[in-house]
């Protein structure tokens, strides 16, 4: 693809500007699509619809920090819903105690809780990183099928945990009576909250492909391709899978949040392995390892639901029937059939 | 007599019932090439793996300038100047020479944790790498696909990348085998020069690169060094021509 740049006989046919990829423009395609969608169903005074692009918006962000963790660094997470719910209880229980101006988890000397988004977000982020670091100290020892059956087994310690956990509704989960709040802006307003989750989904794409074409993403994608190659090399792998893992369950946790938030609602359901199913399922639909798969999954996804799921209970057949094409037949998912194979700079 | 660069002491290692490696002591000095020797199965492979530290030997030690390599790992060792190519060659095949060779300048640079810039405008890298790639005579393919390269062109960019560590030693396992004549004349040639810069532990079959390359050799067989010496010495000595030469000789 380049043996005409290959005689520029300049320091490197491999410095300067590409012109923008296919797949850059497909995905501000998708990212634009989604934007008018909403803003036109907010002028049709169709809320129902604002909160549905809002959902798939939090999703795909869900599925942007996977996609970091099984994309690009090649660890096959079925664990993903302790970071969505990890970061949903985080909104919920600062909400909780902001509600009844009591300390956080009722310990005096704790300070209160809050209700502004950006702590929320951060607090998030942080307990995410802490809990995906622990995880993956200990899962990245493995590999394969163990790594698939460790993460999913520490997803769901997780979520026996919030459930037998009374002060925050157990079973039942925990409603946030009132969204929370950002100084400035109305976030009931379905449109504002849509741009929020927008704006953040668009942070994390930007944010991933910095990182991705950066000397990190380097060692992170010759850790998935060769792990012999990056050691022999002089880079350890281990620490830049996990480097890559605790990132991605901070991402997967601010999308947890962000979905607590549009719900009104957090419930042990956020942490239940079929969620990391579903976030797996956008990763692969929209195509793993693709900046803007997960959006594009993200899309498909909660248009099925929505769709068929309003004609048929049993959509999900057809969601098994289009996965197995997709992992049969195109196997870089939406976004493979719309911009062709997977390149690499 | 100079330091030797590398040195192994009393290596030994067993797969099971398979004795492997039995008390391999030998050393890589400055300036030389040191080709190792032996049949098939004879533990070569074994031996560089124990020193590039991707198999741990059971007993014995071995030295890089004088520091113990035993509690480190295969990065470690490779940051402190240990440059390896595989009898089967790995890389990461989808990836341009380039990137490949990069990442052993962004090991050495010690700097794999910079999330901002782009290693493509990053000239610290690209150049020192571009530099390793025309040593090996790739500059025209920097940019191709390893998974288009021819499999001569491959161990190239395999030499390439150890270059790129700025390594103190080479381990070579078979660089041309599967080259044919023309591949293996000009691997040679371009080992020849090299080896000025770095001495070079070179595992070869091809007995007319390793007489005309290797300053010394060791022989190997079922794990243990038989024979030592120059080239002259190896040619003539009888036990090798029994050993090994066998064929070849007559
Ligand atoms: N990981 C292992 N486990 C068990 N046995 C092994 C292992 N690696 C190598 N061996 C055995 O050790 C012996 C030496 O193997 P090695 O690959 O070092 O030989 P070699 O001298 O490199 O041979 P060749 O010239 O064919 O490359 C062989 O009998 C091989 O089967
Ligand atoms: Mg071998």
């Amino acid at each position: 693809m380049t043996s005409l740049e290959s005689h520029i006989p300049s320091r490197s046919p491999s410095l300067g500007r590409r012109p923008l990829s296919r797949e850059t423009v497909i995905g501000w395609g998708l990212i634009l699509v989604l934007v008018a969608a909403a803003v036109f169903a907010h002028l049709a005074g169709e809320p129902f619809y604002v909160n549905l692009a809002s959902r798939i918006a939090i999703v795909a962000l869900a599925g942007v920090g996977l996609n970091l963790a099984l994309g690009f660094g090649g660890m096959v997470s079925f664990g993903h819903a302790a970071f969505f719910g990890i970061g949903g209880y985080v909104a919920g229980i600062g909400a909780f105690h902001a509600f009844d101006q009591s300390p956080l988890f009722g310990l005096s000397g704790l300070p209160a809780g809050s209700d502004l988004m950006p702590v929320l977000w951060l607090s998030a982020l942080l307990v995410c990183g802490l809990v995906a670091y622990a995880i993956g100290a200990i899962s990245l020892g493995t590999s394969g099928v163990y790594f698939i059956m460790i993460t999913l087994a520490f997803a769901q310690m997780i979520y026996y945990f919030a459930v037998s956990w009374p002060t925050y509704g157990g079973e039942d989960g925990l409603p946030i009576y009132i969204r929370n709040s950002l100084p400035g802006l109305d976030t009931n307003n379905p449109l504002v909250f849509f741009t929020l989750c927008m704006a953040l989904l668009g942070l994390a794409l930007f944010l991933t492909q910095r990182w991705m074409n950066a000397r990190f993403g380097a060692a992170l994608t010759m850790a998935r391709l060769n792990e012999t190659r990056l050691a022999t090399a002089g880079v350890e792998p281990r620490p830049i899978r996990l480097a890559a893992f605790v990132i991605s369950g901070m991402i997967t946790g601010v999308a947890g949040a962000l979905f607590a938030d549009l719900n009104g609602f957090v419930g042990p359901s956020m942490l239940s392995w079929h969620r990391s199913g579903e976030i797996m399922v956008i990763v692969i639909l929209g195509g793993v390892g693709r900046l803007c798969g997960p959006l594009a999954g993200a899309i498909l996804f909660v248009m099925m639901e929505t769709l068929l799921g309003g004609l048929t209970e049993y959509w999900q057949l057809f969601l098994g029937v289009v996965l197995l094409a997709v992992v049969l037949f195109a196997r870089g998912g939406v976004m493979g059939l719309l911009a062709g194979r997977e390149r690499y700079a | 007599m100079r330091d030797p660069i590398l040195a192994l002491d009393g290596l030994d290692k067993s797969f099971g019932a398979l004795h492997a490696t039995r008390q391999v002591s030998l050393d890589l000095r400055p300036g030389e090439i040191h080709a190792l020797i032996g049949p098939n199965g004879a533990g070569k492979s074994t031996l560089i793996a124990q020193i590039a530290g991707t198999l741990k030997p059971d007993r014995g030690e071995i030295y890089l300038e004088r520091q113990a390599l035993s509690s480190l790992s295969v990065a470690e060792r490779a940051r402190l100047g240990l440059g390896r190519s595989f009898q089967v060659s790995s890389l990461a095949e989808p990836l341009s020479v380039l990137r490949n060779v990069m990442v052993g300048v962004q090991a050495v640079q010690g700097s794999s944790y910079r999330f901002w810039k782009p290693i493509r405008s990053d000239a610290d890298l690209v150049e020192p790498a571009l530099r390793a790639i025309e040593q090996m005579g790739l500059g025209h393919r920097a940019d191709t696909a390893v998974s288009d390269l021819s499999h001569g062109e491959r161990r190239q960019v395999e030499v390439a990348c150890a270059l790129a560590l700025k390594p103190k030693a080479l381990l070579l396992d078979e660089p041309m085998a599967g080259l044919g004549p023309e591949g293996s004349a000009k691997l040679t040639e371009l080992l020849e020069g090299l080896k000025t810069r770095v001495p070079i532990l070179l595992i070869e079959h091809d007995m007319d690169a390793v007489f005309r390359l290797a300053d010394r050799i060791s022989v190997l067989v079922d794990g243990e060094v038989v024979a030592h010496g120059d080239s002259e010495a190896i040619r003539n000595n009888p036990h090798v021509r029994e050993a090994y030469l066998g064929e070849e000789a007559c």
